[in-house]
């Protein structure tokens, strides 16, 4: 019997027993002797400088074991460079109680380590402080004049700065048949993974520290750790099997990291900090942004004249950058083109990338302002898609990789029923709803970074992978688990791939949808070096079978490398092993994207999205009752985990387009609904009929595996297709996201 | 575990001492020493070792944290633990009987109705809960009656369709 390639099976997830029994530990749920709870105290003010901190209360209470703060905070990591981590964006990183500053609203000023945590949640309330206050902004409207352009740094290597401006778009533009411009603004969004921040801190001894931190980066975590604590890396273990999702928010390590790892070392116990839902407001968020087009095309539909210009929000001490503005020329090939981009610095905590950083932001304005065009020029909205449709990333002048986004317009307005749409607004009803059909283009980067694995066959005849790669929720173990497997011929059950430790080999955060190209590289370099050795052995063997033979005549299938041309004439991977004296054989590599080659072509995977929406007339009430997303990314290595990746961008790209926002009380520079009651996301009843098509796209370009990740590219299409939508049912066309019922009232 | 704990000064006059409240969790009698302040959610994770019962958002927000008494769901974060002395909770570590999954777990592994597995336990206790009930008869009743429990990674059409099989096929037997 053959055994059939793992890849493109809708495998279920391996984890998937722990998960539905409890037996998953996140970061918050390990427990050592004689371990302290932390909680921490948040700054109360915007701006200003803290003129009391009083801890006697707390302290005053028994149990309470010590109460940190900028008065008595060990003197380490000195240095600002210190803090820098794999994703930190150029400027001077948040240093946590570093001194009496007061730089935005909700600065973590004190921890609180009590015997029990309701104690240290209690002690916390008694913690009194007093604060001198100054002056503050942090609404990024009234502040546009400030605008400037970001500072550029090691992370702007991932973050292209906008291309550079083509042709004449002014003269173009007002040249233009048809032109269409807006103005749009979406308020601050908070990550808000379902499991609350926590570092576990296990106090060893010996300089040792085991921690298990919710981490989109093992190694990152463990970096930013030694570095400031002056601890040795090995040292530093970091382990994360489990993480309670993260969406961007994990990428860098989080200030309850640094306070959990502070008191263990200064008190010599093993200390968890748990931030409260609250608390999770005062870290990274997507920046509120704004935004303008305009865009011209001519008579038959070309689009001509490109303007896209942002400006985004960032701290005062980083330039938090996002690639918002690069994206309409990837996708429509104007002659005539001016990008721009500038950040705002306010009293805010630095922005940090949350899903679709920048894609999110931009195809908004994008592919609304195509829908208005559209109707300008009485074209429908999908057949300007088409008239604009190219083969060429025209704002660098190269092929795509690979580029089926015709396939997915086609594929999705067959299966959406796009040609039912009568392309006049408010001409569509369902009862005394208004029904509105909308759609919009979707594109993220392709992208894979270096990494390395280890494989390893045992003796008992199994495989075993490592890295020290995360699976934040998206299906890592399950799908390197099927690339490994079918590297070495393997059914999955003698796979096992061990992962979420900072021991194992280096792997880069996981974010931007390149980790399955990034460590499913790393697998495949490896799995080639190991398949070398095992050849090598075999053909080695006295009495082998495969003596004489050379590597390109052989097959590794069915547990055993066979002659490709008579399958009988075999040796097996256990043969081997007892060959080797029954000791394990190794191999391990590191795998760098071949730039050279790459250089030549932009890689990026595309989507359709295709919304229908339903607008009570009377009430405003908006609900999205059905939509469609096509999508073309390369190899799908597992279509059950990557339909269910495609499915939560499209509930985060409904829940973007209508529901969550943080507001802020600009007079207060807080954020004012910090909590999931008033944070709106998208409930049960709020999400209906979702359908994904993966459109076949051979890709033998951008990676060795074919792939091109699904992180992202579920959601980006999402808003303007909904926005558009909205528009088609109402004739109201709203720039601003979230739309809500009052905008259509 | 911790199992002494000092007493607390809620005011001058008066001090919060430990006392111990016998909860049948999972079918077994667990005597725990707690501060009336201690949630029954707290209580579970931080003194039973329980931690499959999740912790959201502590204000009863988000569901992560149902749990079943007396056959109830309930969110256990909204509870004390001193209030349930005597009553039976099942935390998603009892709901698999013998080490067979009961038919959500299965359902939720199959329809790949979660993701990073936060929410899950919550979800189950409280799909159990709701097909107790017998409230919810269509598709939009389930999620209607589901909607107290959040799913940040949105799985929710795959979790939908993962209770709705479970209630199909109970409905067939």
């Amino acid at each position: 019997m053959t055994l059939i390639p793992s890849i493109g099976q809708p495998v279920s997830r391996l984890e998937g027993y722990q998960k539905v029994t409890g037996a998953a530990k996140y970061a918050g749920e390990y427990k050592a002797p004689g371990m302290l709870y932390g909680y921490v105290v948040n700054s109360t003010v915007t701006k200003g400088k803290i003129t009391r901190f009083d801890t006697a209360k707390a302290m005053s209470l028994p149990g309470v074991v010590e109460v940190f703060s900028h008065l008595n905070r060990p003197s380490v990591g000195k240095f600002s460079l210190q803090y820098a981590d794999m994703d930190a964006p150029p400027g001077s990183p948040f240093r946590p109680l570093q001194d009496d500053e007061i730089i935005y609203n909700g600065q973590p000023i004190g921890l609180v380590v009590a015997e029990t945590f309701e104690l240290a949640r209690y002690a916390a309330t008694l913690v009194e402080v007093e604060y001198a206050t100054e002056f503050f902004q942090t609404d990024i409207r009234p502040n546009v004049n400030s605008a400037r352009s970001p500072k550029i740094g090691m992370a702007t290597m991932l973050k292209p700065p906008p291309p550079k401006p083509k042709g004449d778009f002014q003269k173009a533009y007002d040249a233009s048949f048809a032109k269409s411009e807006g103005e749009f603004y979406h308020s601050t969004e908070h990550h808000n993974p379902l499991e609350l921040f926590a570092t576990t801190t296990i106090y060893e001894g010996d300089g040792k520290l085991t921690i298990y931190d919710k981490t989109q980066g093992t190694v990152n975590s463990q970096l930013y750790v030694a570095n400031i604590f002056g601890l040795k890396y090995k040292n530093v273990r970091v382990i994360a099997p489990y993480v309670g999702g993260a969406f961007g928010s994990a990428l860098r390590p989080q200030y309850q990291l640094f306070m959990s790892v502070m008191a263990a070392l200064e008190l010599k116990r093993s200390v968890v900090v748990t931030l409260d839902r609250s608390q999770m407001f005062t870290f990274g968020h997507r920046p509120q942004t704004i935004q303008t087009t305009q865009f011209g095309a001519d008579a038959d539909g070309k689009v001509n004249a490109l303007h896209h210009a942002a400006i985004g929000e960032t701290s005062r001490f980083e330039d938090y950058t996002e690639v918002v503005v690069n994206w309409a020329h990837m996708i429509y090939p104007a002659e005539n083109t001016l990008m721009q981009y500038k950040l705002v610095e306010l009293d805010v905590f630095s922005p940090l990338d949350m899903r679709a950083p920048g894609g999110a932001t931009g195809m908004h304005p994008i592919e609304t302002t195509m829908d208005d065009l559209a109707y300008k020029l009485k074209i429908d909205p999908l057949h300007l898609r088409l008239i604009n449709y190219s083969e060429n990333d025209a704002s660098l002048n190269r092929p795509y990789s690979s580029k089926e986004l015709m396939q997915c317009y086609l594929q999705g307005a067959e299966k959406f029923g796009w040609d039912k749409r009568d392309p006049e607004p408010r001409s569509m009803r369902h009862g005394n709803k208004l029904v509105g059909y909308g759609m919009a283009t979707g594109i993220w980067e392709a992208n894979s970074l270096p990494a390395r694995a280890e494989m390893i066959l045992t003796k008992e005849g199994k495989l075993q992978v490592n890295s020290a790669v995360t699976d934040i929720g998206t299906g890592t173990l399950t799908v390197m688990t099927q690339v490994a497997a079918d590297e070495l011929g393997l059914p999955m059950e003698d796979v096992i791939f061990s992962y979420g430790d900072s021991k194992k080999p280096f792997a880069p955060i996981q974010g931007g949808s390149f980790t399955v190209s990034t460590i499913g590289s790393a697998i495949k370099a490896a799995a080639g070096s190991l398949r070398k050795k095992l050849f090598k052995k075999a053909a080695s063997m006295k009495n082998g079978m495969l003596k004489g033979l050379e590597l390109e005549d052989v097959v590794f299938k069915n547990g055993r490398i066979e002659l490709k041309t008579d399958p009988l004439t075999f040796v097996t991977y256990q043969d081997i092993i007892a060959e080797n004296n029954n000791e394990p054989i190794k191999a391990l590599k590191f795998s760098v994207p071949n730039v050279l080659k790459l250089k030549k072509y932009s890689r990026a995977t595309h989507s359709a999205a295709f919304v229908e929406v339903e607008v009570d007339e009377e009430l405003g009430v908006i609900n999205v009752t059905r939509a469609v997303t096509a999508v073309a990314a390369g190899k799908i290595i597992n279509p059950k985990t990557a339909r269910s990746q495609i499915l939560g961008g499209m509930v985060w790209g409904i829940s973007k387009a209508i529901r969550e926002e943080t507001i802020t009380d600009h007079r207060l520079g807080k954020y004012m609904n910090q909590n999931l009651g008033e944070y709106h996301i998208p409930v049960h009843a709020d999400i209906h009929e979702l359908d994904v098509i993966f459109v076949e796209e051979n890709d033998d370009i951008v990676n060795a595996l074919g792939t091109k990740g699904v992180g992202e590219i579920g959601l980006v299409a999402m808003p303007p297709a909904i926005a558009n939508a909205i528009f088609h049912a109402t004739g109201k066309r709203i720039n601003h996201l979230p739309i809500h019922l009052n905008d259509l009232l | 575990m911790n199992t002494n704990f000092p007493d607390i000064p809620a005011s001058p006059k008066t001090t919060f001492s430990a006392r111990p409240v016998t909860l049948r969790i999972n079918g077994n009698p667990v005597e725990l020493n707690v501060l009336p302040w201690v949630s029954l959610l707290d209580a579970l994770r931080e003194y039973a070792g329980l931690t499959g019962t999740k912790k959201g958002c502590d204000h009863g927000q988000c569901g992560a944290c149902t749990v079943l008494c007396d056959g109830e769901r309930i969110l256990s974060c909204l509870t004390l633990a001193v209030m349930k002395e005597g009553s039976e909770i099942t935390t998603i570590e009892g709901v698999a009987q013998d080490g067979e999954l009961h038919p959500l777990q299965k359902a939720f592994i199959e329809h790949d109705a979660f993701q990073c597995g936060y929410c899950t336990p919550g979800q189950i206790c409280s799909a159990i809960g709701l097909l107790r009930e017998g409230k919810a008869e269509t598709r939009d009743e389930v999620k209607e009656l589901m909607s107290g429990n959040l799913c940040r990674c949105g799985a929710n059409t795959n979790i939908i369709d993962a209770i709705m099989d479970v209630k199909n096929l109970s409905a067939h037997e």
